[in-house]
């Protein structure tokens, strides 16, 4: 490990050796190209209704076939993409800043605010995380923007807790008395010192997050409180698409799959991360 | 053990009083109050059922005294009344809560004794075929939407074959039926909504217990007990083990609220009336009452959960256990 640059470039190999790590690499690279270029890549307008054309199965027109309101599934499933992808980065962005905040403040002060903010933590986790969702949502109203912020708001103690620990160790190293020594605030030593050093668990755990809120985000707009119809997203197709599931399974079957195929994808992602930048939990 | 176990026990009440707070914060940011929204999903109620909503519920005190006010009432397990049918809160709740506790307890109980041999056949038989497919396994688990996979359940065991039951606790006819054959057609009810509901916590669950057994497996006293010529199994399953199960106990322990909060979703697809779907569908009604009442009390049921378990790995653990013997 002599620079930085030389520390990315044994990541990197290591990544790249990881087939695992590659294909969902590939899976999540596919998704954004489909969520960037959805306009291009659909053939229908995701909300054209066409009433002669209602249920139709998977054929050459419409490889995913027509929903009930005669819409082209595919159509929607790509555009759907788009609102997978927002959730997963917003919510895990505002997980992760909180989280960060409250970690790193127990970890670096310690004493009786770290008790304070582990107590915190504890009490947060006590709740059962769908029943706090739902219970947000229940007060709010349910829409894209409200359930990316309730999802961020009611995960980020994993992360409170994995900034902590790394705090712990690292303050009492050398070169935090050293900056400490120059005279350094605690901002900087913070933000500059301690922070990039405990940022390698906070992006694996990062990682995992989003395939997580992408599954909350996918039952919430199932049960009609996430994402509102006309909207389409995943969740919300299948939700319509459950209704009709004794003669028209390719209405829960692609969405479902989209779903299971995006959070394998970000899992593997995680993985192989998880293998690449720390190789003692190889395998673990 | 003696002052492990008081400091646990008194360790629960503020955490009790915290999880009052954070469930009276969350139903306090709605937009306006709460007689608000009941009297906006019904535009009849009039100006004077506002004003006694308000005073009902105490929502035209300031904040911190409508806090003492439910908080005192809660000390004597005063949850109110449903804003949908006026019902006691407590007694919805009451009739709803077996039926989750049981379905939880059995998926528990169901992760546990499968995950625990899979999870420790794979930490000592790493990277054979077994590891492999038992890994692969653990990916879909992770990566699965529960509530698609119980429609995929419905649709392979309920329509096409017809082998299960899909939907409520029990058959139409269930009335006449003796003892064991209820008891029967009670457990064909529940096959789909405990798979569902254990699926992600096998996967997750082999997992821990694969990793905590690979980490054990590379400690000194498994060489020191191979090194000295115990047989394999005995080094496996006595030395191993127990110390491979430890770190697991706490691990159950955190996957209670997941278990609970995932009720909300098979409860609701299988239609079996328990707290979760109780829960989802005052979600819908926006039945505050009903809400909190759940949120509290999915939090206490997480809080006695998470007790059970450090009790079991203070038990376990005889670094903990023999404390104020030695």
């Amino acid at each position: 490990m002599k620079s930085n640059q030389s520390y990315a470039k044994i990541v990197m190999r290591r990544f790249r050796k990881n087939k695992l790590a590659m294909a969902g690499s590939i899976i999540i690279l596919s998704l954004f190209c489909l969520a960037m270029f959805s306009p291009f890549i659909s053939r229908y307008d995701p909300s054209r209704i066409d009433v002669g054309q209602i249920l139709i199965p998977p054929n050459a027109e419409h490889w995913m076939g027509t929903d009930e309101s005669g819409r082209d599934v595919m159509s929607r499933m790509i555009y759907g993409a788009r609102i997978s992808l927002q959730v997963g980065f917003v919510a895990v962005g505002i997980t992760t800043l909180i989280g960060i905040f409250f970690g790193a403040i127990a970890g670096y002060y310690g004493g009786m605010i770290d008790a304070l903010i582990m107590r915190f933590v504890d009490i947060m986790l006590c709740f059962p995380t769908f029943f706090l969702i739902l219970a947000v949502i229940a007060v709010l109203e349910p829409s894209l923007r409200n359930i990316m912020i309730v999802i961020g708001v009611t995960s980020w103690m994993g992360v409170a807790r994995l900034v902590r620990a790394e705090f712990l160790s690292l303050k009492e190293q050398e070169f935090v008395q050293a900056a400490r020594a120059f005279g350094a605030s605690d901002f900087r030593i913070i933000f500059r010192h301690l922070l990039p050093n405990a940022m390698a668990p906070v992006l694996i755990s990062a990682t995992f997050g989003i395939a997580g809120a992408i599954l909350t985000e996918s039952a919430l707009s199932f049960f009609g409180l996430g994402v509102q119809p006309p909207t389409p997203s995943w969740g919300n197709i299948l939700s319509s698409g459950y209704k009709y599931i004794d003669f028209a399974h390719w209405l829960s079957i692609f969405p479902g799959m989209a779903i299971l195929i995006t959070a394998l994808g970000y899992n593997l992602l995680g993985e192989g991360l998880r293998d690449a930048l720390d190789p003692r939990l190889k395998g673990s | 053990m003696v002052f492990f176990l008081v400091k646990r026990v008194l360790m629960i009440f503020p955490m009790l009083l915290g999880i009052t707070v954070i469930t009276f914060i969350v139903i306090h940011l709605a937009p306006g109050t709460p007689a608000d929204a009941i009297t906006e999903l019904n535009p009849r109620a009039s100006a004077q059922a506002r004003e006694n909503l308000k005073r009902i519920y105490g929502l035209d005190k300031p904040l911190h005294v409508q806090y003492i006010h439910w908080v005192c009432r809660l000390a004597v397990m005063d949850l109110g009344s449903s804003f949908t049918d006026g019902r006691k809160v407590l007694d919805k709740i009451e009739e709803r809560l077996p039926i989750t506790i049981l379905i939880n307890a059995l998926s528990l109980f169901l992760i546990i004794i499968i995950a625990a041999p899979i999870g420790i056949i794979s930490a000592t038989r790493q990277y054979s075929l077994f590891d492999k497919v038992t890994t692969v396994f653990v990916f879909l688990g992770f990566a699965m939407p529960t509530f698609w996979l119980a429609l995929l359940l419905i649709i392979l065991f309920g329509v096409q074959l017809h082998w299960l039951p899909i939907s409520g606790l029990q058959s139409m006819h269930a009335e006449g039926l003796s003892f064991w054959q209820l008891f029967r057609d009670r457990s064909m009810h529940l096959i789909l909504p405990i798979f569902v509901s254990s699926f992600t916590g096998l996967a997750a669950y082999s997992r821990y217990m694969r990793s905590s057994m690979l980490e054990v497996i590379r400690q000194d006293y498994i060489r020191t007990a191979r090194a000295k010529g115990l047989p394999e199994s005995s080094v496996i399953y006595k030395h191993a083990l127990r110390n491979a199960m430890m770190s697991t106990i706490t691990i159950i322990g955190l996957a209670i609220p997941g278990l609970i909060g995932g009720s909300a979703i098979f409860e609701q697809i299988f239609a079996i009336p328990g707290m979760g779907k109780l829960f989802l569908d005052a979600t819908w009604a926006r039945d505050y009452p009903v809400v909190m009442g759940i949120l509290v009390i999915g939090a206490f049921l997480t809080l006695v959960g998470n007790f059970i378990a450090d009790i079991a790995y203070a038990l376990v653990d005889p670094r903990i256990r023999v404390e104020d013997i030695g």
